[in-house]
C-alpha cells in the first residue's frame, strides 16, 4: 500500500502521535509540583487510541507504508496489551513517592512515545522498521531507568542499560547487515525466499547472523545470556518503570522475535511451518529450547538468593522469559499462541506484584524481605492480594499463571517427545520458583508479629490492587475469552508477491 | 437438588468459607458455629448420598456434567462410584469432627476456619471430579491452606515443616501435570477421565519414547505424584515433620484423609487408566509397600514423641494397603486367576484406607487431648495416666489396639485382608510384612505402656479428664471401629462392585498379555 493510502489505516497511531504532542505542550504549562497532571493528558490520549484500535478492529490484514509495516490482528494484539500495561503503569507511577521530588511531565510524555515504538515494534516488517523501532524504544527506556537523578543506583540502572543496550543493538545492526549483504532487501518478506534460494555457500553467514540478532532480540526479552543488564536496571529504576520494563517492552521483544524469525528464517506461506533455510544449518528449535531452559534455571536458581523482593522479582521475571520461550522452539501457532496467553496472564500477576513492592516501598520504607513481615495482618488487602499473585506466578491453580504456564506445558507436550525435556525443566523449575515466591508469603503471614490495628490503603490503591488481583483469579477460573482473543490474534500480515 | 448432590457436598463448604469472611473477627463464636453448621450440612448430604447410592452397579453414579472450556475440551464433570463414596463419607465426618478439634484455636480465628473449609472443598473435589483437569485444580487448591495451616497455627518448626510439604507434594503435582498432558494428547484431546479409561491403553500401546514403553514412563510419572502423597518410601520424610508440627485438627485431616488421596489416585488414575502398567509395576510396588510397613514400624519404635510417633505408624498402615492393592495381579491367568484373591486385596487396601482414616484421626486427636492438658508430647515424660486419667486412658487403649490391628476391631480386618489377598502372589513379602504387624504391636503396646501404667508421675496427677466436646470428637470414630472390625460387610457390600470394575480392566489386559 503506497503511504498516502496507508494513513487512512493509521490513524490510531496518529492519535497517538498527536497525544504525544499534546503531553509535551501541556507540560510546559504547568508548575513542578503540578506537572504530573500531564499524566491524564497522555492516559485520556493511550485510552482514545485504544477505542480508535478497536474502532480499526476489522480493518483488512494487509501491509502499509510499501511493506514496512503490518496491520494484522498478531499486532493489534500486542497494541492492545502495551496500552493496557502502560495505563496501570501510569496509574501506579502517580501513587509513587519516589518520584515526588522530581518533576514528571516528561516521564509520562516518555512511556507515550515508549508505546509508539512498541506500537513499531510489534508491527513493522522491514528490518530498517525493526531497528528503529527498538531504538525508540530502548532510548526511551534508558531515560526512564535513570528518572531519579539524585539516586546513584538510579543513575548506574540508566548507565549500564545504556551500554548494554548499545552494545546489543550494535551486534543486532551487524547481524542485519549480513542479512541485507547475502540478499539485497531490507524487507523480512523478501529475504526468507532470497535465502531459500542461495546454496550452501552462505550458511555460515546465515548462521552468524541469525545468532547477532538473536542476541539483540534476547536482550530486549532479557534471555540467558543477555540478561546481565536485568537485575541491576531493575533495581535500580523507579519500581512502576521496573515494572513496565519487565511487562512491556518483553511483550513486544516476544513480538518481533516471532514475527522476525517466521518470516526470515520460515517458509513463507505459513507462519512458523517450519525454519526451512536455517533449520539445515543450525539445530534451530533446539538452540532456543536450551537457551530457554537455561533462561529460566538461572533466573529462578539466582532470585533464591535475592533479599530484596524488587531484585527477586528481576531475576524471576528473566525466569518467566525462560517460560516464556519455551512456547517457541515448537515451531507451532499453539506454542506461538502460548506466549501471547501467558503475556495476558504475565500483565496482571507480574504488574500486580510490582505494585505492590512499590505499595510497600512507601509505607515501610524499604523493599527487603524483612519489609514485608507481619504485613498480611498490618494490611490484609495488600496481603492476600500479593499472596494471590506469588502463587499466581508460581503457576498454581486456581490462577492466570496455572493457566499460562498450562498452555506452554501443552504445545510443548503436543509436539511430541523431542521435547519432552523441556517439559520436564519448565516443571521442576515451577517448583524451584515456589521457593522464593513463597518466602513473601512466609514473611507476610508467618514471620512478624500479627497486629491489631489495620490498615486499609487509599481508594485508588485498593482499586488498582483489586483490578490486578481480581482478573489474576479469575482468569484462572474462566479465561475462554482470552483463549479465543488469543487464538484470533494468529493471523500474519504477508505482502503479496 | 436431586441432580445436584455431588456439586452440593463440594461447594457447601466454599459457601461456608465465604460466610466466615463475612463475619467481623472478634466474633470468633459465629466464626466456629457457621463452620460446624457448613461441615454438619456436607455430611448431611454426603449421608444422603450414602442412603441413595446403587449398590448394584461398579459404575459412576449421580454424574454432573457442564461446559467449562469447551475450546479445550475441559468440562466440570462429578461422579461417585464404590472408591470415592466411602472417601467422601470420611472426609466428611473428618471434617465436621475437625472443627470441633480446633474449638480451642485462637489465634486468627477467622483465617483458620475459613482455610479448613476451603481445604475441604478440594479434597471432596479430587475425590468426586471425573475431568482431569478439575482433578488437577482441586489438587492443587488444597496446597495453600495446608501451607498456611500448617506454617500459622502449627508448632515450633512449622514454617519448615509447610514449606516442606509445599515443595514435595508439588514436585508430585508437577510430574502428575505432564502426565495429564500426555494423556490428554494420546486419547484425541480429552480430560475426560472415563474416556481416558476406555482410550488410553490401546493408543498408548507400542508407543515408545527414547526407547521407553510410553505408558511405564507416564505410570511412573503419576505414581511419583501419588506416591508423595501416600507417603510411599522413599517419598515420605515430609510427613513427620508435617504431622508433629500441625495443629491436631490438621494432623488429623492430613493423616485421615490427604494420605488417602494418594492411594485413592494410584487407583483411580494409574489402575483405571493404565491397567497393562500395573502387571509390570505390582511387584515394585508390594516392596515398596513392605518397606513402608517395616521402616515405619522400626521409625515408630523409636520415637519419643507420641505425636511422631502416630505419625510414622501412618507408614506403616499405608503399607499395608499397598500391598493389599499389588494383589490385584492374583487374578491374572499366569498367577492362576485367582479372582478372590484380587478381591481380598483390592478390597482390602480401600478398607484399609478407610480404617486408617478413622483410627488415626482418633489417635491424633488423643495425642492432642494430652498435648493440651501437659504441654509436651514425650512419651518418657508421663507414666501412671492410667490412674489420673481413666477415660482417656480406655480410649487411647482402644485407639491403640485398633491400630495394632487387634481381632473384632476394624483394623484387623482390612489388614487380613490385605494379606490374604497378597499371599497367592507375593508369599515371601506377605511372611516378612507380618513381622511388621509385630512390631506395630510392639510400638504402640510401649508407648502405652511408658505413658499410662507404672509410676504415677506427681506432675500429672490433676491433669482433667478427658472432656464433653473432646469425647463428642473421638466416639463416632471409635464406634465405626468397632462396627466394622465386628461387621465389616456393610462397607465391603458398598465398594465390591467397583473393585470388581478395576479387577476386571486390569485382568482383561492380563490375559490378552499372557496370550500374546
Amino acid at each position: 500500500m503506497s503511504n498516502l493510502q496507508s494513513l487512512y489505516y493509521y490513524w490510531p497511531e496518529l492519535i497517538l502521535t498527536v497525544t504525544i504532542l499534546a503531553g509535551i505542550i501541556a507540560d510546559l504549562f504547568y508548575a513542578p509540583k503540578d506537572s504530573g497532571k500531564t499524566m491524564y493528558w497522555i492516559l485520556g490520549g493511550l485510552i482514545l487510541t485504544a477505542f480508535a484500535l478497536k474502532l480499526a478492529a476489522d480493518s483488512p490484514v494487509a501491509t502499509l507504508f510499501m511493506g514496512s509495516i503490518a496491520l494484522d490482528p498478531f499486532a493489534w494484539f500486542f497494541k492492545m496489551l502495551i496500552i493496557a500495561a502502560t495505563v496501570i503503569v501510569m496509574l501506579m507511577s502517580s501513587k509513587s513517592t519516589e518520584l515526588l521530588n522530581y518533576r514528571v511531565g516528561e516521564y509520562y510524555v516518555l512511556m507515550g512515545i515508549m508505546v509508539f515504538g512498541m506500537f513499531l515494534m510489534v508491527s513493522s516488517i522491514d528490518m530498517i522498521m525493526v531497528y528503529l523501532a527498538i531504538e525508540i524504544v530502548s532510548i526511551m527506556s534508558f531515560v526512564l531507568a535513570g528518572y531519579l537523578k539524585h539516586d546513584l543506583s538510579s543513575n548506574e540502572a540508566s548507565l549500564k542499560y545504556v551500554i548494554y543496550g548499545a552494545f546489543s543493538s550494535g551486534i543486532m545492526l551487524y547481524g542485519f547487515s549480513i542479512l541485507f549483504g547475502l540478499t539485497g532487501t531490507t524487507k523480512l518478506f523478501e529475504i526468507g525466499p532470497a535465502l531459500a534460494a542461495m546454496d550452501s555457500s552462505g550458511n555460515f553467514a546465515i548462521m552468524l547472523s541469525a545468532v547477532f540478532i538473536l542476541a539483540g532480540f534476547g536482550y530486549k526479552i532479557s534471555a540467558v545470556p543477555f540478561h546481565f543488564w536485568t537485575p541491576d536496571v531493575y533495581q535500580g529504576s523507579p519500581t512502576p518503570i521496573t515494572a513496565y520494563l519487565s511487562v512491556a517492552p518483553k511483550a513486544a521483544g516476544f513480538a518481533v522475535l516471532i514475527r522476525f524469525f517466521s518470516a526470515v528464517f520460515g517458509s513463507n506461506n505459513s507462519v512458523m511451518a517450519g525454519l526451512v533455510p536455517v533449520s539445515d544449518v543450525l539445530p534451530w528449535p533446539h538452540i532456543l529450547a536450551v537457551v530457554a531452559v537455561i533462561t529460566m534455571t538461572l533466573g529462578n536458581l539466582v532470585a533464591i538468593q535475592q533479599e530484596s523482593v524488587k531484585r527477586m522479582l528481576a531475576y524471576s521475571s528473566i525466569a518467566h522469559a525462560g517460560y516464556m520461550l519455551m512456547g517457541l522452539p515448537m515451531m507451532s501457532s499453539e506454542g506461538i499462541g502460548a506466549v501471547m496467553l501467558y503475556l495476558v496472564m504475565y500483565l496482571f500477576m507480574n504488574l500486580g506484584a510490582f505494585f505492590i513492592v512499590m505499595y510497600v516501598q512507601t509505607k515501610k520504607d524499604g523493599e527487603t524481605f524483612d519489609a514485608f513481615s507481619g504485613l498480611g495482618w498490618e494490611m490484609p488487602l495488600v496481603g492476600i492480594a500479593m499472596t494471590v499473585f506469588m502463587f499466581s506466578l508460581t503457576g498454581i491453580p486456581p490462577t492466570a499463571g496455572f493457566i499460562g504456564k498450562y498452555y506452554l506445558f501443552a504445545a510443548v507436550i503436543k509436539a511430541g517427545p523431542t521435547f519432552y525435556w523441556l517439559a520436564f525443566a519448565g516443571a521442576i523449575n515451577s517448583v524451584i520458583s515456589l521457593y522464593y515466591y513463597i518466602r513473601v508469603i512466609r514473611h507476610m503471614y508467618l514471620i512478624g508479629e500479627r497486629s491489631e490495628s489495620i490498615h486499609v490503603p487509599a481508594m485508588m490503591t485498593s482499586i488498582l490492587i483489586l483490578a490486578l488481583a481480581i482478573p489474576t483469579v479469575v482468569l484462572g477460573v474462566y479465561w475462554t475469552p482470552v483463549a479465543d482473543w488469543v487464538s484470533n490474534s494468529l493471523v500474519f500480515a504477508f505482502p503479496a508477491m | 437438588m436431586e441432580n445436584h448432590l455431588l456439586s452440593w457436598i463440594v461447594w457447601i463448604p466454599i459457601i461456608g468459607m465465604v460466610a466466615v469472611t463475612l463475619i467481623p473477627r472478634d466474633h470468633s463464636n459465629a466464626i466456629k458455629w457457621t463452620a460446624a453448621a457448613a461441615a454438619g450440612i456436607q455430611l448431611i448430604f454426603a449421608l444422603v448420598l450414602l442412603a441413595k447410592f446403587d449398590l448394584t452397579t461398579g459404575d459412576f453414579q449421580m454424574y454432573e456434567s457442564a461446559q467449562w472450556i469447551p475450546s479445550l475440551n475441559i468440562t466440570y464433570q462429578l461422579g461417585v462410584d464404590g472408591l470415592s463414596l466411602p472417601m467422601v463419607v470420611l472426609t466428611a465426618i473428618l471434617f465436621f469432627i475437625g472443627i470441633f478439634v480446633s474449638w480451642k484455636i485462637d489465634k486468627a480465628v477467622k483465617g483458620y476456619f475459613a482455610l479448613l473449609l476451603l481445604l475441604d472443598t478440594g479434597i471432596v473435589g479430587v475425590f468426586l471430579s471425573l475431568d482431569f483437569f478439575l482433578f488437577y485444580v482441586f489438587w492443587e487448591v488444597m496446597l495453600l491452606p495446608m501451607y498456611f495451616l500448617i506454617g500459622m497455627w502449627g508448632g515450633p518448626q512449622r514454617e519448615y515443616a509447610a514449606i516442606k510439604f509445599f515443595l514435595y507434594t508439588l514436585v508430585g503435582s508437577v510430574l502428575m501435570l505432564i502426565a495429564i498432558l500426555a494423556l490428554y494428547f494420546t486419547c484425541g484431546q480429552t480430560f475426560d477421565m472415563i474416556t481416558i479409561m476406555e482410550t488410553a491403553s490401546p493408543n498408548l500401546a507400542g508407543v515408545t519414547w527414547w526407547g521407553m514403553d510410553a505408558m511405564k514412563v507416564i505410570w511412573v510419572l503419576l505414581f511419583i505424584g501419588f506416591a508423595i502423597k501416600v507417603p510411599v518410601f522413599p517419598f515420605h520424610t515430609w510427613l513427620p515433620l508435617a504431622h508433629v508440627e500441625a495443629p491436631t485438627a490438621v494432623s488429623v485431616i492430613l493423616a485421615g484423609i490427604l494420605l488417602k488421596l494418594g492411594a485413592y489416585g494410584l487407583l483411580r488414575v494409574n489402575y483405571s487408566m493404565l491397567p497393562d502398567a500395573v502387571w509390570w509395576f505390582a511387584g515394585a510396588m508390594a516392596i515398596l509397600g513392605l518397606i513402608n510397613v517395616i521402616w515405619g514400624a522400626l521409625c515408630a519404635l523409636a520415637q519419643t514423641d507420641i505425636k511422631k510417633l502416630v505419625a510414622y505408624s501412618s507408614i506403616n498402615h499405608m503399607g499395608y494397603a499397598l500391598i493389599g492393592m499389588a494383589a490385584v495381579i492374583a487374578a491374572g491367568e499366569m498367577n492362576g486367576g485367582n479372582y478372590a484373591a484380587a478381591q481380598a486385596g483390592l478390597n482390602g487396601a480401600v478398607f484399609q484406607m478407610f480404617n486408617h482414616g478413622t483410627i488415626s484421626a482418633m489417635l491424633f486427636i488423643l495425642v492432642g487431648v494430652i498435648y493440651d492438658r501437659a504441654h509436651h508430647r514425650d512419651i518418657n515424660g508421663f507414666g501412671g495416666l492410667a490412674s489420673s486419667m481413666p477415660i482417656y486412658s480406655g480410649i487411647v487403649a482402644l485407639a491403640f489396639f485398633a491400630g495394632l490391628g487387634l481381632p473384632s476391631l476394624s483394623g484387623f480386618v482390612s489388614e487380613a485382608m490385605c494379606f490374604l489377598g497378597a499371599f497367592p502372589v507375593f508369599r515371601t513379602i506377605v511372611i516378612i510384612a507380618t513381622l511388621g504387624i509385630l512390631l506395630n504391636a510392639a510400638y504402640f503396646l510401649w508407648a502405652f505402656q511408658r505413658m499410662f501404667l507404672g509410676e504415677m508421675n506427681e506432675k500429672y496427677k490433676d491433669l482433667p479428664e478427658i472432656n464433653g466436646r473432646e469425647l463428642f470428637t473421638i466416639i463416632p470414630l471409635a464406634v465405626i471401629t468397632i462396627l466394622f472390625g465386628i461387621y465389616p460387610w456393610p462397607f465391603l457390600k458398598y465398594i465390591g462392585e467397583t473393585m470388581n470394575v478395576i479387577i476386571d480392566q486390569v485382568v482383561a489386559i492380563g490375559s490378552m498379555a499372557s496370550v500374546m
